[in-house]
């Protein structure tokens, strides 16, 4: 979510340049009376603008049929009927654009917190990117670790798991932060409840896709899966994919790959997706295959 | 990753029996990096039988044989073999559906043809499919509208009224074209229905079996019952009369209904107007359709015309009685195919309740079925939760799990029913909190209620979905 603090923030100055504008204008007619209402946008009760969903935002004016064009508008997240001034988005809309690239841009560069992933009983270690700027210019540093966190990783982790997930940031920490707590545990009694043996979760920052191929290598697990931030757009930044790998390598073709995306509120909720996660994962070790080779 | 599945519908009416073979083509709409959706994505009738009358032996038995006879010729005609027949129902409707034999015939048919084939009767779900056989669901969806369709055929008129693509209300009325019916091609009353006696005396005719009537008054008679079919729906004041003719409880829609459209064999003499010989098929039939076609009232209602006359209620049987369950369900195959479940749907008030309540209702509420059904089998319906998160899911399983003890003894398969899309983790969740390994079924994206019976067929799409046929045999409004 977008913090309350950065849409102040940001509401702020574009009213300031606005009424700062006008105020030089009216300053050449009038003398008196603007200055209170510079005042008045300090107020401290600013609605969170990304708060009503976007199938929901609906600002034509007069419309004919207002039932039937909400009805067409459940069926995406795109800006449909939110009207317009001349050819100009209106200030509500153009704000509202706005508030949600900002949550784009939090869920990319924020970090998923310390207390989550204690709470999560995840350890973390970190890929070979020193911070996000690097993470986000240097993809291939997202997919490689320094030989100690490989050997922290060992250290710390059951050897040749049937199924190694572990959690990573990605794009969107948003992400993880929103879905983690139900998708993980659902995702653990599945294969509890098929009896497969699952290795020690963990956390990886700053981590790209790939990066499970490593991961699978060094802890010569079966299955592979990781939970992993999606790029964000202006629809959520609460987006999670699911990667899984049946004997992951370095090196191997993409088409290996199982991918459920699109886990968040407002697509497959996190508890439901897990349950079919662990049934892929039952399907992968039966199979002895995954993406396009795994028949589902 | 298309599959086809073979529906059949069949229709033994007052006067008609007809049956018709549709093709549904289910595709998983989902990408392939997405949770699958799979869904019916077409819908295609690929064989119309012929009209027959309704066999009788006497004016209380269907003839059975008979009408297994032209079913059997229908399926030869058609070349379709019955264990080929995937789904479908055979529905028995208006007066047949009253004969003493009726329930009967219905369960032999529904067993020969086709091994998933569900037996439906009673006038609420008759109107139901009629309505969607018609088109008047799908039209009042895409209209964002009310459309109340009328189908009236030999027995009785049943009503459906839609809004938005889910039906509010249904009402039945003892109106049809074959409650008279005339010897030869005379117009001497060779049988009159118990109801339009009650509706001629009303009118101060008389009329009984042997006598020759008027076209006079066979045409005020028919106005009447045109004008009742207006009272029904609101359009005139009610008069005594409609009461009586009604076979249950009237409409309790009291909106604006916008649309309205006929289907039914009678339909076909509404809208054709042209001078058509009366006693065409001996029976007042032609006359109530003109009757209806010229009435006043109608002038001030927009109607649409329906995409289905005379084979409304075979056409929606056929192709509108079969849903696909959501795409990530829990099930036990070995137990499917399940037939007539009834359901046992908790109120949302009940679902606010948390744990050791909510576990107490569910006994509560099992009780009280068992004891006004017997111990059948059972299938518990909720709305479920949209989105929830994991504890919340292990609470309402373990709920659902001392709730339903006593019938877990019996090492009863549990049956959920659940609108949310929340089924697998349920079931995931029952599963792993079961002390005793018991088969679940869960299944979502089904919305159900107290009175309704449910079917759940085999798996298809590999597993992932079930197809389900909902009776609605009470419709509470």
């Amino acid at each position: 979510m977008i913090s309350e603090e950065a849409i102040k923030q940001m509401v702020q100055q574009i009213i300031e340049q606005v009424t700062t504008e006008k105020t030089e204008t009216f300053q050449d007619n009038t003398s008196e009376g603007t200055t209170t209402q510079i005042v008045s946008t300090m107020d401290d009760n600013l609605k969170d603008l990304t708060e009503v969903k976007m199938q929901d935002y609906f600002q034509v004016p007069a419309p004919e049929n207002k039932a039937s064009y909400l009805s067409l508008k459940k069926n995406t997240p795109a800006r449909v009927g939110i009207w317009r001034t001349g050819a100009r988005y209106t200030t509500d809309t153009l704000l509202r654009f706005r508030a949600d690239h900002a949550v784009a841009m939090d869920a990319v560069f924020t970090y998923v917190s310390e207390t989550l992933l204690e709470e999560m009983q995840l350890f973390s270690v970190n890929t070979l990117c020193g911070d996000k700027d690097e993470y986000i210019t240097r993809p291939d540093l997202g997919r490689k670790f320094s030989e100690e966190t490989l050997e922290m990783i060992k250290e710390r982790c059951v050897k040749a798991p049937q199924v190694q997930i572990y959690v990573s940031d990605g794009l969107s920490s948003t992400a993880i932060e929103a879905n983690i707590k139900d998708i993980l545990p659902s995702i653990m009694q599945g294969l509890q409840n098929e009896g497969l043996k699952v290795g020690t979760p963990f956390f990886v920052k700053h981590g790209r896709v790939p990066a499970m191929d490593v991961i699978s290598e060094t802890l010569d697990a079966e299955v592979t899966v990781v939970l992993i931030g999606e790029r964000p757009g202006l629809a959520t930044g609460e987006s999670m994919s699911c990667y899984m790998a049946y004997r992951g390598k370095v090196g191997m073709p993409e088409s290996r790959r199982t991918v459920i995306s699109n886990i968040h509120n407002g697509g497959t909720s996190a508890t439901e997706a897990g349950a079919h996660i662990a049934e892929i994962v039952k399907e992968m070790i039966k199979q002895k295959a995954s993406g396009l080779d795994l028949k589902l | 990753m298309r599959e086809n599945i073979l529906s059949v519908g069949i229709d033994i009416g007052t006067s008609t029996t007809q049956l018709v073979f549709s093709k549904f083509t289910i595709e998983n709409t989902a990408s392939v990096i997405a949770i699958p959706k799979i869904q019916i994505i077409d819908k295609e009738v690929i064989y119309r039988s012929n009209i027959h009358f309704t066999p009788l032996l006497s004016e209380t038995k269907i003839n059975g044989d008979a009408v297994r006879e032209i079913i059997e010729s229908e399926y030869k005609k058609a070349a379709i073999s019955f264990e080929k027949v995937d789904t479908g129902a055979v529905i028995i409707t208006g007066e047949t559906a009253r004969k003493e034999n009726a329930n009967e015939i219905l369960n032999t048919l529904s067993g020969m043809a086709g091994d998933f084939v569900v037996a439906t009767a009673g006038p609420d779900l008759e109107s139901i499919i009629a309505g969607k056989g018609a088109g008047a669901e799908k039209i009042s969806k895409e209209k964002n509208a009310t459309v109340a369709n009328l189908d009236i055929g030999g027995g009785t008129t049943n009503i459906a009224v839609f809004r938005n693509g889910e039906v509010i209300d249904t009402a039945c009325l003892d109106i049809g074209g074959r409650l008279i019916k005339f010897e030869g091609n005379s117009s001497k009353v060779s049988y009159i229905s118990n109801k339009m006696k009650i509706l001629a005396e009303d009118m101060g005719l008389e009329v009984q079996i042997g006598k020759i009537m008027e076209m006079k008054e066979v045409d005020a008679l028919c106005q009447r019952m045109a004008s009742i079919l207006a009272e029904s729906i609101g359009i005139l004041p009610a008069t005594p009369l409609l009461d009586k003719m009604l076979t249950g409880t009237p409409l309790k829609h009291q909106g604006i209904i916008n649309y309205i459209s006929f289907s039914g064999g009678v339909a076909d003499c509404i809208l054709n107007k042209g001078s058509e010989n009366p006693l065409l098929y001996g029976d007042i039939g032609v006359t109530l359709g003109k009757a209806i076609g010229a009435s006043d009232w109608l002038e001030n209602c927009q109607v649409l015309e329906a995409v289905e006359t005379i084979g409304a209620t075979v056409v929606g049987a056929g192709t509108h009685t079969t849903e696909i369950s959501g795409s990530t369900i829990t099930i036990a195959p070995s137990l499917l195919p399940m037939k007539n479940i009834p359901i046992l749907r908790l109120t949302s008030e009940d679902e606010m309740l948390e744990d050791e309540k909510l576990s107490h209702r569910i006994t509560e509420k099992l009780n009280w079925f068992s004891l006004e059904n017997g111990g059948q089998m059972v299938a518990l319906a909720m709305k479920g939760i949209k989105n929830p998160n994991f504890q919340q899911v292990q609470r309402l399983s373990k709920a659902i799990i001392r709730g339903m003890k006593a019938r877990l003894a019996e090492k009863e398969p549990i049956v959920i029913v659940v609108e949310n899309d929340m089924a697998k983790i349920l079931g995931q969740a029952i599963h792993a909190h079961l002390v005793e390994k018991i088969d679940v079924i869960c299944i979502d994206t089904i919305k159900v209620d107290n009175g309704d019976y449910i079917d759940i067929g085999k798996p298809l799409a590999n597993g992932k979905v079930v197809p389900v046929i909902i009776k609605t045999l009470v419709f509470n409004y």
